[in-house]
């Protein structure tokens, strides 16, 4: 059982912090709404940029920063699978063999979590009070569903959002080819990918995207728009905490 | 492309040449599906499949701690067979072999099983230039030896050729043809392979195939194919090579059954394979067939060198393929795109680790890291894990574009001091909403054609959350 009010670090990650804010602010509602005490820490990247681009040590540099941030706290916790996943996971690799950051490298993975799997396997939430008309169809981003095994769990929450119908894609769990710098080192493939994953949306006819991280949802929504699909994207977040009023990704 | 000369180094461009062609691009879209469709039922059917999975990955581990051991025994019971055992250091090496072994022979012509390890050595060119023919048997590589092709996966080695192509190959190779033949459907075309191919059968004086796996204990190779032309070109005539990299041996004949038991469900979701044929030496006195020379070439080649290294695991794989039927990158571009013999997640490990990083780096590269390859290995290979060392080497070695390093660098310095972080981020949110001039995103990028030159791109929102969140002004 989590203590009766956890303090629970925001790893609000880069992207939110920059491009899309309101993900942040919805998480911080989710959290608070299910008897967290919500603190955001000053932080800047986890280093999954430089880890992925064979940078080993700005990837340790950056993941000090973050290590040294997170400290102190119950649970911190990320909206995005990917970026909790180079916590999780990552961080005990990367640190391995490296004196006191190992042990506090370790200490930081156990405490962290993606969102949506926080709010229900820690907290145990099984329902949200929003509401949300429409037709949403759930994409899983790749490290959110193989790494941290996420797959459930947003849609039983979604399943309780009032006036939501969800309606899978075929291949929800195919990558939508963002891949962090992938898909600007190797924008033929990632267009392939991406092409691939909005002919798919659009076949099941819901007019909302949903999906756990934001990189997969600004490569999603950019290619919808581009070929002028009216589908709206939203991190999942939003759509659990209520706020549908805020412009979709891409608009506004 | 031959294995001799990768176009390894110009992935981009073959990525774009595979991307516009429509035969390939058709090509590619169903088969892969029924790949993904056909394991995943194999899987469903056998509940303790992924418990064999880790026996499989153990017993490699233990065979790749003591990979010397078991080649020596497995060495010693060929020979006690009959048979002879050749080492090859290299690809050269092995052609070598091949060649002074079909000329002690006499031989003109040359039948051949499916052989990745054939492939990467480029045997079939190399024994054209000697003035043997090669003679492909299985169907997919006779149909790619016709249209003087490299496989484009490593147990579908056709699968990038439609129908109507095979048909036109066929049409134009095969003279005796009726032009009013129907051979637009796989049947027919299989049959008219069949008719061809068996006349051949008779004619070679040695026949090649490679090995699934090579047992110790027994001094025996394995084959697992579904037409039945490894074991005609193996038993037919006079000599049978078999070429296997040293990394196939396993010790028992029981650990041979565990790998068998997840080989042919990860690759194309049988049980088992029509056949899996074990060749145990020459023909034995009173045996009623096979070859009277029997010999095996175990190819290096590279990989003794990634022993001991974060590559290690690599050397469990056994080749199925799942992690390219079940790759996103492969399935957008094919296999050819990768410039050598190994396609796919298993090739873009391997390739740089036998051909060098220099050549090799691009396809690690090449990766989301989306990690449905490692999820579907039968021997657990941490694929994604394995291509971000590569990353490491280039990125030690200086090879990661001078673009990318500077901007890493400047990503550490601004990210690991708050404040810079805080500026540069409230600053790049400012500018690109003013940019988008209030339609929430932009349709081009001058730092980020990448991007943009296929999707638009999303605006920020304004301020950061942090910032916000401080109720700074």
């Amino acid at each position: 059982m989590p203590p009766s009010q956890p303090r629970v670090a925001l790893l609000v990650t880069c992207l939110v912090d920059m491009m899309r804010p309101s993900v942040g602010f919805a998480a911080a509602k989710l959290l608070e709404d299910a008897g967290c005490t919500v603190h955001v820490p000053a932080q800047t990247c986890c280093g999954q940029p430089n880890h992925n681009s064979g940078d080993r040590e700005g990837a340790k540099a950056l993941g000090r920063t973050m290590i040294a941030a997170m400290e102190g706290f119950d649970f911190v916790v990320a909206p995005s699978g990917s970026c909790a996943a180079t916590v999780i996971k990552d961080y005990p690799q990367l640190f391995a063999g490296d004196g006191a950051w190992e042990a506090r490298a370790r200490n930081l993975a156990e405490r962290t979590h993606e969102i949506v799997s926080f709010l229900t396997r820690v907290m145990g939430v099984e329902r949200v009070t929003a509401r949300c008309e429409g037709t949403a169809t759930y994409h899983d981003s790749c490290s959110g569903l193989r790494s941290l095994g996420v797959k459930d769990e947003p849609r039983r929450l979604l399943a309780t959002v009032g006036g939501l119908t969800l309606k899978e894609m075929a291949e929800p769990e195919i990558c939508c080819g963002f891949g962090g710098t992938f898909c600007v080192k190797y924008p033929d493939i990632s267009n392939k990918m991406v092409s691939n994953k909005t002919a798919d949306i659009a076949a099941t006819g819901a007019d909302l995207l949903l999906a756990g991280d934001l990189g997969c949802l600004m490569n999603m929504q950019g290619k919808l728009s581009r070929e002028g699909r009216a589908v709206k994207a939203r991190h999942v977040v939003e759509v659990l905490a209520g706020d549908t009023t805020t412009p979709a990704i891409g608009e506004g | 492309m031959s294995a001799m000369s990768p176009t390894t180094p110009r992935f981009k461009q073959n990525v774009r040449e595979a991307l516009a062609n429509r035969n390939i691009q058709a090509a590619l879209g169903n088969a892969q599906a029924g790949f993904v469709a056909k394991r995943a039922a194999a899987r469903a059917a056998l509940p303790e499949f992924d418990d064999i999975r880790d026996a499989a990955r153990d017993l490699k581990n233990h065979v790749l701690a003591n990979l010397a051991d078991y080649l020596e025994r497995y060495e010693e019971k060929v020979t006690a067979a009959g048979g002879h055992v050749h080492w090859a250091e290299t690809a050269g090496d092995a052609q070598r072999i091949v060649l002074d072994i079909c000329r002690k022979a006499g031989a003109k012509t040359v039948n051949k099983g499916k052989s990745m390890i054939s492939e990467e050595c480029g045997i079939n060119d190399f024994l054209e230039e000697h003035g043997v023919r090669a003679q492909e048997t299985d169907l997919g590589e006779y149909i790619i030896q016709l249209r003087h092709e490299a496989p484009s996966h490593i147990i579908a080695p056709a699968i990038h050729v439609t129908v109507p192509e095979v048909e036109a190959e066929f049409r134009k190779a095969h003279t005796h043809l009726d032009p009013g033949r129907n051979l637009s459907e796989k049947a027919g075309l299989m049959a008219e392979a069949r008719s061809v191919l068996r006349e051949k059968y008779f004619a070679a004086e040695v026949g090649i195939t490679g090995a699934n796996m090579l047992i110790a204990e027994t001094g025996q190779s394995v084959i697992v194919t579904n037409e039945g032309n490894g074991d005609l070109s193996q038993s037919l005539p006079r000599v049978h090579i078999v070429m296997a990299s040293l990394e196939k041996i396993v010790p028992t004949l029981e650990d041979a059954a565990t790998v068998l038991r997840v080989l042919a469900r990860s690759a194309t979701g049988q049980e088992i394979t029509v056949y899996t044929t074990f060749s145990s030496g020459p023909r034995r006195e009173g045996d009623p067939d096979g070859p009277e020379e029997y010999h095996v070439i175990l190819l290096d080649n590279g990989r003794t060198n990634m022993l001991g290294t974060e590559f290690q695991e690599m050397l469990r794989c056994i080749r199925c393929g799942a992690c390219m039927n079940h790759c996103p990158v492969y399935q957008s571009v094919g296999g050819h795109a990768y410039g050598w013999v190994y396609p796919g997640p298993m090739g873009a490990v391997l390739t740089p680790s036998l051909i060098g990083v220099e050549k090799g780096g691009q396809l690690p590269n090449a990766s989301t890291f989306c990690g449905r390859c490692e999820a579907v290995c039968p021997m657990r290979i941490p694929l994604p894990k394995m291509m971000r060392h590569w990353r490491e080497r280039e990125f030690e070695k200086n090879l990661t574009p001078s673009a990318a390093r500077c901007g890493l660098a400047a990503w550490r310095i601004v990210a690991t001091r708050p404040w810079a972080y805080r500026l540069m981020t409230a600053a790049a949110a400012r500018v690109l909403r003013i940019a988008a001039m209030g339609k929430g995103r932009l349709a081009s990028l001058p730092m980020g054609r990448g991007w943009t030159d296929y999707r638009n791109f999303p605006a920020p929102q304004g301020r950061t959350f942090q910032s916000q969140w401080r109720g700074e002004q």
